[in-house]
């Protein structure tokens, strides 16, 4: 299987990530195409030997960041129209739909993390450099987006009980 | 009695089941007298659990056409050069009357002619006639409005026999004049395997308002309009004009209720 043709069987998850990440069918694809396109570009920055599907994360964040920050120069370019739309073809249990919608409250920095680490199983060190962040960083976002997201879904105000246990 | 201690982080590893081997004794120890925190494991293993299970489905969805396409470069570039191609090729043979070449004139007719060339492009096309298929139809219609910054319609054209196949985004034209807005374009095929296609395009001018249309390039028949900043443009190849008019009629009924 050439390098390329392997990249294709990451898409499954790149998806899962993107439509964590987003919340949203039609954003998350576009942002899969985005990455897979770059991907491509830059294919000859990946590594041989080192674990694609982490580096292909690593395209999706850079990607993602730079799609935030040019829809922060266009403001308003999703209209909730588009979102209601995409929503009405996803018909979760009313928990599932309660998790995606608090997911999309914790800041997108304490998302990604979480993500990688629990939906994509990435290991603290790949989430780091996927990330560009250091390790520490990653427990400590980890750590806040769990209390949070716990929060959210219970209902109760933050906390952010942090840092060292007694 | 020894009181244990453990971080943060290493209490978020021992969540993931991450834990050296050689802490995992001492932090065992340590949760069974803090109930508080061996409470606040569980309830974040679960979270991990949920998380997952939201998720999970999203791996057996089918890809859409798209994102696959969107790793075979070549071909999708060729294609596009072949398209430029054609459009100047077309441009020589069919001698388009650009009366004056009037600017607003040359817009609208970059209409029919792209509609003409992507019918020809891709209505033959078996296996990857449309990018998204209509079993997506709400999320074919969300991503096209996306890309065409405008909010976008597939009419259905059940009614005058043709079933929605799915759309496709086109590139941009750009090079021409005054064009370089992304294009989308909806298949639709009837019970004889006969396929119409709908182009449509944003930015167009309110100037450039138009009733029906007819223009015909080579086998292509297309009945194009403008409506405010959209301009849609139904071609075929197959059938004759009366008939083509008729299909162009439900699409523009609907289009503009």
């Amino acid at each position: 299987m050439s390098d390329v043709a392997q990249v294709v069987t990451y898409i499954p998850r790149l998806r899962r990530y993107a439509r964590a990440l987003l919340g949203e069918r039609a954003a998350a694809d576009d942002l899969v195409q985005d990455t897979l396109e770059r991907a491509l570009n830059k294919f000859h920055l990946w590594k041989r030997g080192t674990d694609l599907r982490a580096w292909l994360f690593t395209v999706m964040h850079n990607v993602h960041v730079n799609q935030v920050r040019s829809r922060r120069e266009h403001v308003g370019l999703d209209g909730d129209a588009l979102e209601l739309q995409t929503r009405a073809t996803h018909d979760a249990g009313l928990e599932t739909r309660d998790l995606e919608r608090m997911l999309q409250r914790l800041p997108v920095e304490q998302r990604e993390v979480l993500l990688l680490v629990v939906l994509e199983d990435l290991s603290y060190e790949e989430a780091a450099t996927a990330l560009g962040i250091p390790i520490g960083t990653v427990m400590s976002r980890l750590s806040r987006a769990r209390v949070r997201l716990r929060a959210l879904m219970e209902g109760l105000p933050a906390t952010g009980r942090l840092q060292v246990i007694k | 009695m020894t009181e244990f201690s453990i971080s943060e982080a290493e209490f978020q590893a021992c969540v993931d089941q991450r834990l050296p081997d050689d802490r995992r004794g001492e932090v065992e120890r340590y949760l069974a007298t803090h109930p508080e925190d061996s409470q606040r494991l569980a309830a974040y293993r679960t979270q991990s659990e949920q998380l997952r299970a939201a998720f999970a489905p999203v791996l057996d969805e089918r890809i859409p056409e798209g994102l696959v396409q969107a790793l075979r470069p070549r071909g999708a570039r060729l294609l596009r050069v072949a398209a430029a191609f054609a459009l100047v090729a077309l441009g020589g043979i069919i001698g388009w009357q650009l009366h004056g070449s009037i600017e607003r004139q040359e817009r609208v007719q970059t209409i029919a002619r792209g509609a003409a060339l992507a019918h020809a492009a891709y209505s033959p096309e078996v296996r990857h006639a449309v990018e998204v298929g209509a079993d997506q139809e709400a999320h074919l219609v969300a991503w096209l409005s996306k890309r065409l910054g405008g909010k976008v319609r597939a009419p259905s054209l059940e009614a005058v026999g043709y079933t929605l196949m799915g759309g496709r985004l086109l590139p941009g034209d750009d090079g021409e004049p005054g064009s370089v807005s992304p294009t989308a374009q909806f298949m639709y095929q009837n019970r004889q395997g006969t396929r119409v296609t709908l182009y449509v395009r944003t930015n167009m001018r309110d100037q450039d308002q138009t009733a029906f249309r007819y223009a015909r390039e080579g086998k292509v028949g297309v009945f194009y309009w403008i409506d405010r900043s959209f301009g849609y443009a139904l071609s075929s190849a197959d059938i004759d004009r009366n008939e083509l008019l008729k299909i162009a009629n439900a699409a523009y009924t609907q289009l503009n209720p």
